[in-house]
């Protein structure tokens, strides 16, 4: 059995990381409340890019001259994964979930014989990524520097993507992350965007007669590469999101396993004490009845 | 019958502005400016650098974008940008800013002819503001 020493110790130190794990808490809470409303707010623009591209792409009647960026190239070779992680730990869950999405995709893609290039965003993703396919990571990007999640720098990893896709260096493009459904739940999502994968067409959308200026093909090219920041960057919001209400939770289970191992070591060393008086007392009076 | 319509402009960020007593805006379009009244015809077209109106019961309002994309339809206006600032409280050094960015991209020798004239577009319109 531990000394009474020894028990105090580690008593005072579950203590301190119970603070820590605390104050970690409060801090994404937070966080999250502000990650979550800013995720909100960035929600009207991407519908609504969303909304004008469905509608020019219902117009667009020449679908063979279409962009490359809604049509695809046309084969179906070279998949390029773009995954989204968070730059920091102690998240729970967060970036496993991810990466075991992704394992899932990239394990299909290689089993079908197809070429895999990955771009990882932020460093976790990275550091999970690297033993199993570091000749496939063409990319990784970080934005530690910046402390809020701005538009510029969904507008590079987008501007990176669309500059490799010019160059032909991939068919196809997907992007993963987790959702923010609510504190306890995120989903990681897969979701493609090049080629463009619209929804079923709206039949009553698709009536409207747009007057275009200039013509459609020329706004089309000109919004699309838009639109995939525009996906980037909500998929970073989101991201963003999810990371804090999952270290929330995280935070709040290990605050409680702190607190729950406080009272097992306060408990053990109180019966150690209690043995210890008792131990004495019984030497006192054998002691006494010898005489 | 009334002449006033709504408009709203997003950037990625939030929703810049929200007005429903709207009688006219200009927009800077990419092929000349327009000026939108009610009942006016769908339509959906780019933003070059440029100054947005917009009139209201309530006043007049100027913005300056960077670019950005509008559409209208059923008598409402969606202006999506991706830089947008309000005349009225502008700063002047945040202007010079984008201004030098503009000049330094302007000198690189790789841009296409479009976008020089996008570029030349944007620096004209920041002098006039400053």
């Amino acid at each position: 059995m531990a000394s009474l020493d020894d028990l105090k110790k580690r008593i005072s130190s579950v203590k301190s990381t119970q603070k820590i794990t605390k104050a970690m808490k409060m801090v994404a809470a937070a966080k999250l409340r502000r990650a979550q409303e800013s995720a909100e707010k960035g929600r009207p623009y991407s519908d609504k890019m969303n909304n004008i591209i469905l509608n020019l792409s219902n117009g667009i009647s020449d679908i063979d001259n279409a962009p490359k960026l809604l049509s695809g190239t046309g084969e179906d070779k070279v998949h390029l994964c773009v995954v989204m992680t968070s730059d920091r730990g102690l998240c729970g869950g967060f970036n496993t979930n991810i990466i075991k999405k992704a394992k899932l995709y990239f394990q299909k893609i290689l089993d079908e014989g197809k070429t895999l290039k990955i771009i990882t965003v932020g460093t976790k993703g990275y550091d999970q990524l690297k033993r199993l396919y570091s000749d496939n990571i063409i990319e990784r990007i970080s934005f530690k520097e910046s402390k809020n999640i701005n538009y510029f720098d969904a507008d590079k990893v987008g501007k990176i993507v669309i500059e490799k896709f010019e160059k032909k260096e991939f068919d196809v493009c997907a992007i993963f992350y987790n959702q923010f459904k609510n504190v306890i739940t995120q989903i990681p999502q897969e979701q493609q965007i090049i080629p463009l994968k619209t929804s079923e067409k709206d039949e009553n959308s698709s009536e409207d007669n747009y007057e275009f200026e200039p013509e459609e093909d020329e706004i089309l090219s000109n919004l699309l590469p838009k639109n995939i920041s525009t996906q980037i960057f909500k998929a970073m919001l989101e991201n963003s999101a999810s990371e804090q209400g999952s270290r929330m939770s995280a935070m709040d289970n290990a605050t409680r396993n702190a607190g729950e191992m406080v009272d097992k070591l306060t408990i053990e060393y109180n019966r150690s004490r209690q043995a210890a008086i008792t131990k004495e007392l019984i030497e006192i009076i054998s002691g006494a009845e010898s005489l | 019958m009334s002449e006033e319509y709504s408009v709203e402009i997003v950037n990625p960020e939030k929703s810049f502005l929200s007005k429903n007593d709207v009688t006219e805006v200009v927009v800077p379009a990419f092929e000349g400016e327009i000026g939108i009244l009610k009942d006016h015809i769908s339509i959906i077209s780019f933003l070059k650098p440029g100054i947005i109106k917009i009139f209201s019961k309530s006043g007049e309002e100027s913005f300056y974008v960077n670019d950005g994309i509008i559409e209208f339809k059923d008598n409402n206006l969606s202006i999506l940008t991706s830089l947008i600032l309000n005349l009225k409280d502008i700063d002047k050094e945040k202007i010079s800013e984008i201004q030098k960015s503009a000049e330094e991209e302007l000198n690189k020798s790789d841009i296409n002819d479009q976008e020089k004239y996008l570029l030349d577009q944007k620096l004209e319109v920041l002098k006039s503001i400053n």
